[in-house]
């Protein structure tokens, strides 16, 4: 098992970098995670990340990036809920790498 | 006297039906898991039990409903034990029989 | 693979039918159908959900795995919408003879008669069972 550290505290993550245990999760573990991306986290990659966070609350599911595209849509309105815009955000796809950072698991269907 | 364990719902083979005809007198009856299914009113399958409750004891394990959100359709009178009453109900009966 | 793709490939859409008759948690069957019905969703095709005997139990309300170490996946169940799954048929018949009503129910759901529900399976290209 692979694991990131995360101000000197090390926790397991999956062969593609997802964390192993979702109650792990804290705001440092998505910035570190995406620094290894060379992504600088902005607020516009937040909103997207608890987005999911409260969706997975909801649903117990992570969304397939069509799915996340049109709830994005709808809650934050249609100059983000395209894909343009979210792969400008995540470029290794909206839903994968934003899931990543979020601490959830790989979408369902996402191989 | 023996305890049996029904852990399949009664629904899907006749575990419950088989256990209910060999069981004898003031033995007592466990649902666990799927089983638990058997424990609930006003289904198919609760005027059997209702029927065997008469001689027998009846039990069933709570975070087993719990899962199911089946909590609040129990049989009045069918006991409901965690998982330390299971434990204790294993040492009460001189034998367990699983009805798998 | 990208829905352009899929249409020319593809090209028809065809009627797609799960029919779960599995309790949720005994066994692993109603997980594993509604992952491929999440998966199955990419490919946008005409798909109903039956829900018979035990599979009835899948969408019971109140379900609380908090003291089971189990994953509770009914809440997925009201995610289908998103995934444009909006089709799903309860048989009455399984329905009653374990005491519950549509109320009893995540999500809302159409109420078939068997032999209604006989019908909607004659009518499907595909049927998986679980």
């Amino acid at each position: 098992m692979s694991s990131i550290d995360v101000g000197g505290k090390t926790i397991a993550v999956d062969e593609e970098g997802y964390l192993s245990d979702r109650n792990d999760w804290s705001k440092d573990v998505a910035v570190i995670m995406a620094k290894a991306d060379d992504c600088e986290l902005t607020d516009n990659h937040w909103e997207v990340i608890n987005f999911l966070r409260e969706y997975y609350e909801e649903y117990q599911i992570a969304p397939a990036v069509r799915v996340l595209t049109k709830a994005i849509g709808k809650k934050l309105g249609p100059d983000k809920g395209n894909s343009k815009y979210l792969y400008e955000l995540f470029p290794y796809g909206p839903a994968k790498q934003a899931c990543k950072y979020a601490g959830l698991p790989k979408p369902t269907g996402c191989v | 006297m023996l305890l049996h364990i029904v852990n399949k719902s009664p629904f899907i083979n006749n575990s419950l039906e088989s256990c209910l005809r060999a069981a004898k007198k003031n033995s007592g009856v466990l649902f666990i898991e799927d089983g638990v299914y058997g424990a609930l009113d006003n289904t198919a399958i609760t005027p059997q039990v209702k029927k065997a409750m008469k001689d027998k004891k009846f039990f069933v394990l709570a975070s087993d409903l719990k899962a199911r959100g089946v909590s609040d359709g129990v049989i009045k009178g069918i006991e409901v034990v965690d998982y330390g009453g299971f434990v204790d109900l294993t040492t009460q009966y001189d034998v367990v029989e699983s009805w798998l | 693979m990208s829905d352009d793709e899929m249409m020319q490939e593809g090209g028809t859409i065809k009627k797609f039918c799960y029919v779960n008759r599995k309790a949720p948690y005994g066994t692993v069957y109603a997980l594993e159908s509604l992952e491929v019905v999440l998966i199955g969703a990419a490919f946008e095709q005409d798909v109903s959900l039956i829900f018979m005997d035990d599979g009835i139990y899948q969408l019971k309300k109140n379900q609380d795995t908090s003291d089971s170490d189990m994953k509770n996946f009914s809440p997925t169940y009201r995610a289908l919408e998103m995934y444009d799954v909006e089709k799903l048929y309860v048989e009455k018949e399984s329905m009653e003879a374990r005491g519950l009503t549509e109320d009893d129910l995540v999500v809302p759901v159409e109420v078939k008669t068997s032999k209604e529900i006989s019908e909607l399976m004659d009518e499907q290209d595909v049927v998986l069972s679980f």
